[in-house]
């Protein structure tokens, strides 16, 4: 990039389709066009809402890009054409949306990364329960897994968060009456994820979001790394700053293991890095570079270590790189004619008495 | 920290609940905006909502405007029936009261009150407008209503410490926390300071701190109306958006680094504190003393301190736990090596059945 310096990240969090963000921010979009802004809609989802429908007028609009796939037409954001236009501000809906197979970039978040590289400020959208580190807390709570996510990291970058709320009694009322979605698809929604109790539990969690972006802004600034001291320096990290290990398998709980650490790191600013110790003649290779993937994705240092002790290989490491707090998942329990065999957890807890050591819950319902 | 109701409620608090709601069916609805900061636009959002409802054929008047508004606030207004307050004049000074008997006589399904915060003349039917508002709830009368965070009164303090200033008219916040809707309206500190010109105002700093006390606050009044409602529906409270964290406390227990720790952890998640201990029979003089000292320093710390009975410690830890909806659990490294090759310590327990929180171990004082 020459010079020019990174756009400006807008994001309207709400707690649920139908809040009203898409609404909010096509408001801010016609008043910044009012003052002369040079403004267009990059990608804009109308969903059949007349309100939000008619705020799009007067606003150029950017065409979608058509994408052919299993036969299918699919229209996406045309990232290239707005590049080409170079406006000042892009309005950009559904931050979260996952890119057909054979786009540019699998996520818009990407998308509009790119923008942003281009010096174009982005308005865009997003409901709380597509951060990644939320995922398994809305899981808790509403017992629906979401699969598009974002990294906490997008929207930690954002110049501006702002919480678009509205009760949750507003919200059916708006769904009955048939604002939000068709009839029968709202009348699903209300029985399923739209219920009251979700919906609390939601726009709560979208409220201490909001307020955790806010603090986050607050904190002051942080001193640079010393110079040549390369990623993370071990032999000298700040006075009472935490670093937080997590210990990674090929196990799927693993992912669960991943965002709580990463989730506690970012509250507590502490360094976050993960290791995978390989045994010799270990299986599952697949699965472990996936989550050191996932893991690499939050911005996590990783690590894989060759040994043949595993709790040995975590204890020594977790020493060698200054750490104040190990991550584990459970162990499975052993095998029956092992069951007096201690487990790794066990053994890395008899090993590792001079460190705090968490042991996340699979949060099984 | 946030506060929180107890979680077992009594059959006192089940009927005063059952009580609040029969009283609620006839009573009207109170939405309340809130707002961090002056001109965020609350007064904009409640009156049109008051738009909408008018449109949807809700029969709606106006019952107090503030004078000064913004020109967008003054177009909304013009759709609306008015029932003007009575202005008073007392000791030099002209106050503007609520026109309650006009209002019962007209009895319209939504009043509409901006400025909730305000105190009535010596010798007014309420002291505080509030009170009105609670008059015209008991008619059955709706009301959509306005606050700003530096007129709630238990706020007043932290605001004060951030503005250094207290505004003179207050709200109770239990008001607050018991209105049937709450609804933040929340715009970033830039765009305030764009609009108002940046003169005169707090600087963003101290506007992002208002913002994240709004944020909290109507966070913990929507756990709190969460809970209520989950036990009202007999359904089991789940594990929820806020932090809840348990410090585990014995003698022996490094229970300083812990509760500390606890207290970094609860205050940064803006989760709650809770601190447990077990009784146990024929505790030795000095270890009595040293839990003493680790409960004291738990209540310093803000902690809720719980005492726990049951002859097995891990399954009073455990059963407390899961009751509390707890989402962390700090534990001592226990000093003992195991005694036999084939016995489980209680940490051992606690992890295999540990299904719905995290369990943190922590050094014992000798090894740091």
């Amino acid at each position: 990039m020459s010079g020019a310096a990174r756009g400006k990240l807008k994001l309207y969090l709400g707690y649920a389709a139908g809040v009203g963000k898409t609404y909010r921010m096509l408001i801010e979009a016609q008043d910044l066009k009012r003052q002369g802004v040079d403004i267009v809609i990059g990608y804009f989802e109308p969903h059949g809402r007349k309100e939000t429908i008619a705020l799009t007028e007067g606003l150029e609009t950017i065409p979608r890009r058509m994408v052919l796939y299993n036969g299918a037409r699919f229209e996406e954001m045309d990232t290239d054409a707005i590049l080409r236009r170079h406006p000042a501000v892009a309005v950009v809906d559904e931050f979260a949306h996952t890119n057909v197979p054979g786009s540019p970039r699998l996520k818009r978040w990407q998308d509009v990364q790119v923008l942003l590289d281009a010096s174009i400020d982005v308005l865009t959208t997003v409901n709380v329960q597509h951060l990644e580190s939320l995922n398994d807390q809305v899981y808790d709570a509403t017992g629906v897994r979401v699969r598009e996510t974002v990294p906490d990291w997008v929207v930690d970058e954002a110049d501006e968060v702002v919480l678009i709320d509205l009760t949750t009694r507003a919200l059916r009322n708006r769904l009955e009456r048939g604002v939000v979605y068709a009839p029968e698809k709202a009348r699903h929604a209300m029985e399923n994820f739209f219920n009251e109790a979700n919906l609390s539990a939601l726009r709560e969690m979208a409220m201490r979001h909001a307020a955790h972006e806010v603090e986050e802004k607050l904190r002051p600034i942080q001193a640079p790394a010393p110079a040549g001291g390369g990623v993370a320096a071990p032999e000298n990290p700040p006075r009472g700053s935490e670093r937080i290990l997590i210990c990674l398998t090929g196990r799927p709980s693993s992912a669960v293991l991943i965002r709580r650490g990463k989730r506690v790191a970012d509250y507590l600013q502490a360094d976050c890095l993960a290791i995978h110790v390989a045994q010799p003649h270990e299986t599952g290779a697949d699965a472990v570079e996936r989550h050191l993937s996932f893991a690499r994705n939050l911005r996590i240092e990783t690590h894989i270590v060759h040994a043949a002790d595993v709790p040995r290989a975590i204890a020594d490491f977790a020493r060698a790189q200054r750490i104040t707090q190990i991550f584990m998942g459970r162990s499975l329990p052993p095998p029956m004619w092992q069951r007096f065999r201690e487990t790794v957890v066990q053994q890395v807890v008899r090993q590792a008495k001079d460190m705090q050591i968490t042991i996340v819950a699979e949060r099984r319902k | 920290m946030a506060a929180r109701p107890e979680h077992k409620p009594s059959p006192e608090e089940l009927l005063r609940r059952v009580q609040n709601a029969e009283r609620r069916e006839r009573r009207g609805r109170l939405k309340v905006f809130l707002g961090y900061a002056s001109r965020v636009g609350k007064t904009y959002r409640m009156f049109d909502e008051g738009r909408r409802r008018k449109q949807r054929g809700q029969d709606v008047v106006v019952g107090l405007v503030q004078a000064a508004n913004e020109p967008d606030v003054q177009e909304l207004l013009s759709c609306f029936e008015m029932i003007p307050p009575i202005q008073e004049r007392h000791g030099g000074q002209t106050y503007e009261v609520i026109d309650l008997p006009t209002l019962f006589r007209r009895h319209p399904a939504v009043c509409l009150i901006d400025e909730l915060a305000y105190d009535n003349p010596p010798g007014s039917r309420n002291p505080q407008r509030w009170q009105d508002v609670e008059d015209l709830l008991d008619r059955g009368i709706a009301v959509i209503t306005a606050v700003n965070l530096q007129h709630i009164r238990e706020q007043q303090l932290d605001v004060e410490r951030l503005t250094g200033k207290r505004a003179a008219y207050s709200v109770p916040e239990a008001f607050l926390r018991e209105a049937d809707e709450i609804e933040v309206v929340d715009v970033a500190p830039e765009s305030l300071l764009d609009r108002t010109g940046g003169t005169n105002r707090p600087d963003s700093r101290v506007l992002a701190e208002l913002r994240e006390l709004a944020l909290l606050l109507a966070a913990d009044v929507v756990d709190r109306q969460l809970v209520e409602y989950l036990e009202m529906h007999g359904v089991v409270a789940r594990w929820g958006a806020q932090e809840r964290i348990l410090v585990c406390l014995t003698p022996r227990s490094n229970a300083v680094a812990m509760l500390r720790s606890g207290h970094r952890n609860a205050l940064r998640f803006h989760g709650a504190l809770l601190a447990a201990y077990v009784e146990q029979p024929g505790l030795r003089a000095e270890d009595r003393a040293r839990l003493e000292q680790h409960l004291a320093l738990a209540r310093e710390l803000g902690a809720e301190v719980h005492s726990l009975r049951g002859s097995d410690f891990v399954e009073s830890i455990l059963d407390f736990a899961n009751e509390q909806r707890i989402t962390q659990l700090f534990l001592g490294h226990t000093g003992q090596e195991r005694r036999f090759w084939f016995s489980r310590s209680p940490i051992d327990r606690v992890i295999e059945a540990a299904e719905n929180f995290d369990v943190r171990l922590f050094p014992r004082p000798e090894s740091k």
